[in-house]
């Protein structure tokens, strides 16, 4: 798109030798509109090469970004309804509710293909909504941060305080219904080792939970909620409350519960001893176990290369059909007989 | 004693002659009855600390025309501000917002808001303050006025106070409403210009109580008191009603004896006069009318778009709370990590209605952002930003007013580009109401080598059609065209460099060796020269006066036409010099003799001028004893009056007729007659008779005395005088010094009045002029501004009043009884018979043009009738109407406003305008002239009629375009934004959870899409500016409404809607989907998900607008790229402050967003798929429905206007709405009447027209019943 300059010769009232008048407006080309303008026009060589231009661009991406969502293995293992005694799968609630059951649960998996290092663990729930105004809203991230506002639990409605008034750390909704399962990875005899530190952000421990700021009278009141804290560990070592307390943006999400760092081979089988402690029968929620790694995009998802290709696609087939429609009915550009004086009444 | 009243009588008589009014009979008046309700008026005069206590406290003389002052403006302005359903609506908005109903922080509810409010107040402000300023202007005016013991000081206008006695000097304003107590005439008379009032030039005439013209001189005052009793204020401009109490005697005061403020004192050294009322008691004051506030139709039609909005926005925020109830009362309960045990009111499962109620509210704040609360406050600045362009726009500035074009209310720019008609006044609008003589024949010999500007301009057009043509038959010839245009550039430069080598005399233009310098005595003719310049010496009824600079006189005339006759009788040699009691003094100079001689007539009659009469007459008695009858009038009457042989020149006289009102120039014809003394006699006797005659006859009687005299006439010769059309000479010169050959043709092209309405009537805007003028010099200005031809059809439609015999006293009786059904029968007729005649007319090429006259218009504009006019008028190429009254024509533009739904914009410069001014979708001030009333209740105001082209063309269409353009976008952007939350609303059980954070909300509209919006308002161009005057035709564009029609609003709604769609989609599956989004196996939240979303939309937005701009400059770029920009800075500041603040937004880009190859790859994605639509639709429109600015961008984009000239001069040439009236018609016309006639070789092309002229005007009818 070249630029035409101001695209005006007419350089009107500029050279006025005489100025008599005070007021007369000065002359710039800003005031008079002139600016020097670059004025692109959509032609058709344009058009088609700019649809070309996007096709030749979005396709690779589109290619590279299901290739490495293929790359990715991921496992994934529904828990909640096979963890459920088979005399208790009419009460799961009652079930889940009543803790002089033992919750644990095996589960044994298989993998498909060779997986490296490291292996991502997460849990996924469902039709859970963290996105809930009122559960978004329930917390208070000034107490997270800084002992000296452990009273401070304003927001947190309608976990504040204690039956007794005590204030809770940390307070608010979010932090009470912390996520409680475990998992306990075995591959043969030996032991899986996951590492559950360094899964959330650097930024989130060192500046958003105090490493000063201990759990205080958490999970003592009336109700109870999810996991329950060590006491004598800072907030900020405290990672799978710091995962949790971002909430995630839909009903349906997986969050981070930590890494095995060490390859799997196909058709290892690996054993998972879990402790189905967290109550998502309520919501009829689903619990999944997902091992999965991951490739520069992240995790297993075609989405991403689809929507390339379809707008790569889409635009080579633009391309093609504007070169058709220029090809069969041309206008010459600038053709003076496309001015609407002259379709119109085919000129005086 | 004695003496006194000898002076007394003296100066009646006096006063006789100086108005000519000898004939009427003095008649005492009685004293007005001035008791009871409406009369309470007492004015102490020369005691104004009598008026310091109630009841007689009144007015001061400040007057204001602000809104506010510092106490009431803020309460005020803030209504005012909340007036618009709108910011109400915001307003309560940001007050809930301060409840836990509210989805977002009070903060970035109540931002906005208080930015939008304060912008917008600050513009009030200081408009406000501007107004002040010009208040304070007139205020400030100083006066003199006696302060007691006879001394008199200068004193403020605002201070002026009820019954001060005032001393007003030449050339100056009345600061109030005065009564006139004397004059420096020894007779109390003084001269009045009352332009500012009316609009009318000419000088009224005002006389004061006989009881107090005496007090002549500042010492008078000394001990004089005198009471008044009047009116009360009121707004009536003609009527004054009240009683001065002097001396133990009690006089009638009549409006004559008033002196109104804002009119000017002229022609009188000074007046006296007694303040009666003050400040907004002054008449004119009562009669300004608040301004109505007024709407463009975009406007209008954007309160529509708003509506749908709203409804749309209540919609979903319907299907949201019913949604949020239910799955409350259904599902919550069984989420035990809300508690559902333990909440509030506003989410109680157990009170799902009462929930859903409160949700309600809780979802219309939310998805407010579908109303965009920045529309207004964004289209108030750019429409400021645009006036100061039109302010600024060198084009439209004038030189010798040095003033500028201004847009006084700037909420109409875009309405400028679709004006449909144009409701213009003539005198000072398309005229400057100058007079210059120009031609004249005498004794069937025509004199005078100067063209009209009609005729230089049809010149310059016709050579320039004729050199297309040639070049278009011979397609060889390429440079044809070109040259043809060169050498009419020079020969206009030639023709304007000889004009301003002579020093020039105001009035008169004539140019012809054969009578100047005395060479008339020459001419075989001489007696009858000698007789036409002493008609127009002696033949009317002005004032000399000394000018002191120059040595001669300049002449206080009634008419400036009377005026220019002077000027033109003093240039060929018999200057008028003075005037007595009973004598004209001509200073006759020969070129025999070396000093001038002053000769002495003695005027024995003066025959008024009226309308009826159509003819004024003197008669005379030289100093050798003959009595002679000069007379001149309209060509028609005189004729008519010639005696056997006094018609000798009558044919050739009426040839040159025909030819000077082609040309559009003013003609009056000259006779005269020789009376016998016994004659005379005779009829003196006859004429004292009708004079002392009293009742209702009088004026019918000395009328057709009058007539009886003139009679046996004998013609002398005919003159022309152009009604000089506004222009702006100066501009010219410096066009031309540049050495652009094109440019400055086409500017040159541009400068005149009939040019600028050829322009206006090639853009397709019809034009009707409603001038308070006769019809005869309504009809001449038509000529001149090309609005008539003689080749159009005159309708003239007129009352029949005039042609009843108006001696027969009981016919009138008859008449008056039955007239007003009569007439309203008649002008039915003549109406319906005129439509029926344009039905049946099948010349594809005739033209009509109607006229219309005052009274007959007052019938038409009845309701019963109205329409039927309405249709005839819009059937017509051009409309004039004549005699019209200010209300009247503010009942036409009314008319034509509502009858046609088309907009209208009325011109004019005068107070008789406003009514117009205010009733026309658009009001256009002429601001050259003094008067500042028109100007006031403008709209838009210009120095000079020309620059109505630029005014209209470039900058209305600009205008048009820019707001157009930008509303629809602002509506796409905000539901292309508004709508991704409600799908969100989906995902979180319709909880009320926005998934931005509330920054980004609070930035959206204020920060990060404004200024390119703005940047699209003030700077788009689709062509640059001077295309529009080579392609009028492009104007249409606006009033077809092509930018802001329905289909395109709905249009871009649905792209807004797409975008949307596109934008959630996409991102809830790739960065929203639950997998993680980076290599290091993080999961995004909320806030991730919600800032790459709004990364999205940023993108798509600021790409849109790219898209649809045609005209970038640095400031584009520097807005559009600049607020992507400021999206990311934003987040890195953002997300750089404490968590405290930022919340989990903390470092979201340089930590979590920013490494994301995904985060850049999804926004690449969206952004493109989002445009795809417009630009397919876009360049599907430009390849195979290119519209006519797109061809025009592509022609100047390959310079093909450069390479192929002929092209691009034909194309200019056709460009054009086919009109009927201007220039292009005319010169078509006669192209079309040369073909007609044959084989005319295109050498005899000027002599084939003037044969065919003849051929024309046989065929030339005006129909009159």
């Amino acid at each position: 798109m070249n630029n035409n300059g101001a695209g005006s010769s007419s350089g009107s009232g500029d050279a006025s030798p005489a100025r008599r008048n005070s007021k007369r407006p000065k002359y710039s080309r800003f005031t008079q509109q002139e600016l020097p303008a670059c004025k692109p026009i959509l032609t058709p060589q344009w058009v088609i090469s700019v649809f070309t231009l996007v096709g030749i661009i979005f396709v690779p991406i589109g290619v590279a970004a299901l290739l490495a969502s293929n790359d990715v293995v991921e496992i994934i293992d529904r828990y909640d309804a096979v963890c459920v005694p088979q005399n208790m799968t009419n009460d799961k609630v009652g079930y889940i509710q009543n803790d002089a059951i033992d919750k644990t649960c095996t589960r044994r998996i298989k993998v498909p293909k060779d997986m490296n290092q490291p292996i991502y663990v997460y849990y996924q729930l469902d039709n859970f909504y963290q996105n809930h105004r009122r559960y978004v809203k329930s917390r208070n991230d000034g107490q997270l941060r800084d002992r000296s506002k452990e009273n401070d639990t304003s927001g947190c409605d309608p976990e504040k305080t204690t039956s007794n008034g005590v204030p809770i750390v940390p307070c608010g909704l979010i932090a009470w219904s912390l996520f409680n399962d475990t998992y306990n990875f075995t591959r043969g005899n030996k032991a899986l080792t996951v590492n559950t530190t360094d899964i959330s952000w650097k930024s989130d421990r060192d500046h958003k939970f105090g490493d000063d700021v201990f759990p205080k009278n958490f999970q003592n009141g009336n109700l109870t909620g999810g996991k329950k804290l060590d006491p004598n560990k800072p907030l900020s070592q405290q990672e799978d409350l710091i995962v949790w307390m971002r909430t995630a943006a839909l009903p349906t999400f997986r969050k981070l519960y930590g890494r095995i760092e060490v390859d799997l081979k196909e058709n290892d089988t690996i054993t998972v001893t879990l402790k189905n402690y967290y109550n998502t029968y309520s919501f009829s929620g689903k619990k999944k176990l997902v091992l999965s790694t991951t490739s520069w995009l992240g995790g297993k998802n075609n989405f991403l290369g689809i929507a390339y290709l379809t707008v790569g696609g889409l635009c080579f087939f633009l391309a093609t059909t504007f070169t058709v429609v220029y090809l069969v009915k041309p206008r010459k550009l600038g053709d003076p007989s496309y001015l609407s004086w002259n379709r119109n009444t085919g000129g005086h | 004693m004695a003496r006194s009243t000898k002076r007394l009588r003296d100066r009646l008589w006096w006063s006789k002659l100086y108005t000519f009014s000898c004939t009427r009979p003095a008649v005492s008046i009685d004293p007005h009855s001035v008791d009871g309700p409406g009369y309470a008026r007492i004015v102490y005069c020369n005691k104004p600390e009598a008026h310091r206590r109630r009841p007689v406290k009144y007015q001061s003389n400040y007057t204001s025309t602000t809104k506010y002052n510092i106490i009431t403006f803020l309460p005020k302005a803030i209504f005012e501000q909340f007036r618009r359903v709108a910011n109400l609506y915001f307003l309560l908005a940001a007050a809930l917002s301060l409840t836990p109903v509210a989805p977002f922080s009070a903060v970035s509810m109540i931002a906005p808001l208080t930015f939008v409010i304060g912008l917008s107040m600050a513009k009030e402000a200081v408009e406000d303050w501007q107004r002040f300023i010009q208040d304070m202007k007139v205020n400030t005016r100083k006066v003199i006025v006696h302060k007691g013991n006879g001394k008199f000081g200068h004193r403020h206008w605002l201070k002026v106070r009820v019954g001060d006695v005032v001393k007003v000097e030449k050339d100056q304003f009345f600061p109030a409403d005065l009564v006139l107590l004397s004059s420096c005439y020894e007779d109390g008379i003084c001269y009045v210009e009352t332009m500012n009032l009316d609009g009318e030039t000419n000088l009224k005439v005002k006389r004061s109580l006989e009881a107090t013209m005496i007090l002549d001189e500042d010492e008078a005052f000394k001990d004089f008191s005198a009471v008044i009793r009047c009116e009360d204020p009121n707004p009536l401009l003609y009527t004054f009603v009240g009683n001065l109490e002097y001396q133990k005697e009690v006089f009638a005061l009549e409006p004559n004896n008033i002196l109104l403020r804002d009119s000017k004192l002229r022609n009188t050294a000074y007046v006296y006069g007694v303040v009666v009322f003050t400040g907004h008691d002054t008449k004119v004051m009562q009669n300004a009318t608040k301004s109505p506030s007024k709407r463009s139709g975009i406007e209008r039609r954007m309160d529509c778009i708003i509506y749908v909005l709203f409804t749309s926005l209540v919609l979903i925020s319907l299907i949201s709370s019913s949604s949020f109830a239910q799955k409350t009362k259904y599902e919550m309960p069984h989420w035990w990590y809300l508690q559902p045990q333990r909440t509030t009111n506003l989410y109680d499962p157990s009170r799902p209605l009462l929930s859903g109620l409160f949700h309600l509210i809780t979802a219309l704040i939310l998805y407010g952002y579908l109303i965009p609360i920045s529309l207004y406050v964004s289209i108030e600045v750019v429409k400021v930003l645009q006036a100061l362009f039109i302010k600024q726009d060198i084009q439209m500035f004038d030189e010798e007013t040095g003033k500028t074009a201004d847009a006084r209310t700037s909420n109409l720019n875009e309405e400028l580009g679709q004006v449909d008609t144009i409701l213009s006044d003539k005198t000072g609008t398309l005229t400057c109401n100058q007079m210059d003589f120009l031609k004249c024949s005498i004794a069937g010999v025509h004199y005078g080598v100067g063209s009209s500007e009609v005729e230089i301009a049809a010149a310059k057009q016709m050579a320039i059609e004729n050199s297309t043509l040639a070049s278009s038959d011979y397609p060889d010839d390429i440079d044809d065209g070109f040259f043809g245009s060169t050498e009419i550039k020079l020969e206009s430069v030639a023709c304007e460099n000889d004009n301003s080598k002579k020093p020039k005399i105001r009035g008169f233009s004539f140019r012809d060796d054969r009578l100047m310098e005395g060479n008339w005595m020459k001419e075989p003719n001489s007696d009858t020269i000698l007789m036409f310049f002493r008609i127009l010496a002696l033949c009317h009824s002005a004032i000399p006066e000394p000018n002191e600079v120059t040595g001669g006189f300049t002449y206080e005339a009634e008419s400036p036409d009377e005026g220019t006759f002077l000027v033109a009788a003093r240039e060929f040699g018999f200057e008028f010099c003075k005037r007595t009691q009973s004598s004209v003094f001509i200073r006759e100079r020969y070129p025999k003799f070396s000093t001038s001689i002053e000769r002495e007539y003695k005027v024995l009659n003066l025959l008024e001028f009226s309308s009826k009469r159509k003819r004024m007459s003197v008669i005379v008695q030289d100093d050798s004893g003959n009595i002679l009858l000069l007379c001149k009038g309209a060509d028609s009457i005189i004729f008519d009056r010639l005696s056997r042989n006094g018609g000798m020149y009558e044919y050739e006289t009426s040839v040159h007729l025909k030819d000077y009102g082609e040309s559009g120039l003013r003609t009056l014809a000259l006779a005269y007659r020789k009376l016998e003394p016994t004659e005379y006699n005779a009829w003196k006797t006859e004429l004292l008779n009708a004079k002392t005659s009293i009742g209702p006859d009088r004026e019918t009687q000395l009328e057709h005395v009058s007539d009886m005299i003139e009679r046996e006439l004998i013609l002398v010769g005919a003159t022309a005088v152009e009604d000089k059309l506004q222009k702006g000479v100066r501009f010219l010169f410096q066009m031309l010094a540049n050495d652009k050959l094109i440019n400055q043709v086409l500017i040159l092209y541009a400068m005149q009045v009939p040019q600028c309405i050829d322009k206006l009537a090639q853009a397709g805007l019809k034009i009707w002029v409603l001038t308070g003028d006769k019809m005869e010099t309504a009809i001449n200005i038509g000529y001149a501004c090309s609005l008539l031809r003689q080749c159009m059809k005159q309708i003239s439609i007129s009352t029949m009043s005039n042609e009843f015999p108006s001696q027969d006293a009981k016919k009138v009786l008859a008449f008056c009884l039955t007239s007003d059904q009569a007439i309203k029968d008649d002008i039915l007729l003549q109406i319906s018979n005129a439509s029926q005649m344009i039905k049946l007319d099948k010349d594809p090429h005739a033209a009509f043009a109607l006229v219309i006259d005052g009274r007959a218009l007052s019938y038409a504009l009845e309701d019963d009738l109205k329409h039927h006019f309405l249709n005839l008028a819009i059937d017509c190429a051009s409309v004039i109407c004549c005699r019209v009254s200010p209300r009247q024509k503010a009942l036409v533009t009314k008319l034509v406003k509502e009858g046609t739904g088309k907009t209208t914009l009325a011109i004019g410069d005068g107070a008789n305008d406003v009514g117009m001014i205010q009733a026309a979708d658009i009001g256009v001030g002429i601001s050259g002239v003094e008067g500042m009333q028109a100007v006031m209740a403008s709209d838009f105001s210009i120095a000079q009629f020309r620059f109505l082209e630029t005014l209209l063309l470039v900058h209305g269409h600009w205008c048009y375009k820019r707001i157009a353009k930008m509303i629809c976008y602002f509506i796409y952007k905000n539901i292309a934004f508004g709508f991704t939350l409600f799908y969100f609303e989906a995902f979180t059980a319709f909880s009320g959870q926005s998934i931005y954070e509330d920054w980004y909300m609070l930035l959206f509209n204020v920060v990060l899409t404004s200024l390119p919006v703005i940047a699209l308002g003030v700077f788009e161009q689709d062509v640059p500016s001077e295309v529009f005057s080579q392609f009028p035709a492009l104007y249409q564009q606006g009033p077809n409404n092509l930018f802001f029609d329905w289909k395109r609003i709905l249009g871009w709604m649905l792209n807004g809607v797409y975008a949307s769609i596109i934008i959630f989609i996409i991102n809830i599956n790739n960065i929203g989907g639950n997998q993680a989004f980076r290599e290091s196996g993080q999961t995004p939240d909320l806030t991730a998900v919600g800032t790459t979303m709004f990364t999205c939309i940023i993108w798509s937005v600021n790409i849109q607008i790219a898209l649809t701009m045609s005209n970038f400059t640095w400031i584009q770029h520097l807005f559009i790229w600049g607020s992507i920009i400021a999206w990311y800075m934003f987040l890195s500041i953002y997300g750089a402050f404490s968590p405290l603040i930022s919340g989990n937004a903390f470092l979201i880009l340089r930590e979590v967003l920013g490494p994301a190859p995904a985060y850049w790859l999804v926004t690449l994605v969206v952004t493109v798929a989002c445009n795809l639509p417009y630009m397919v639709h876009n360049s599907y429109q430009r390849l195979l429905y290119p519209l006519d600015h797109h061809v025009i961008q592509e022609i100047k984009h390959f310079k093909k206007d450069v390479e192929d000239q002929r092209m691009w001069t034909r194309e200019k040439s056709k460009a054009r709405q086919c009109t009927k009236i201007g220039f292009s018609a005319r010169v078509e016309e006669r192209i079309r009447i040369i073909k007609r006639a044959g084989s005319v070789h295109s050498d005899f092309v000027h002599a084939g027209f003037i044969q065919s002229m003849d051929l024309i005007c046989a065929l030339h009818v005006v129909v009159e019943l």
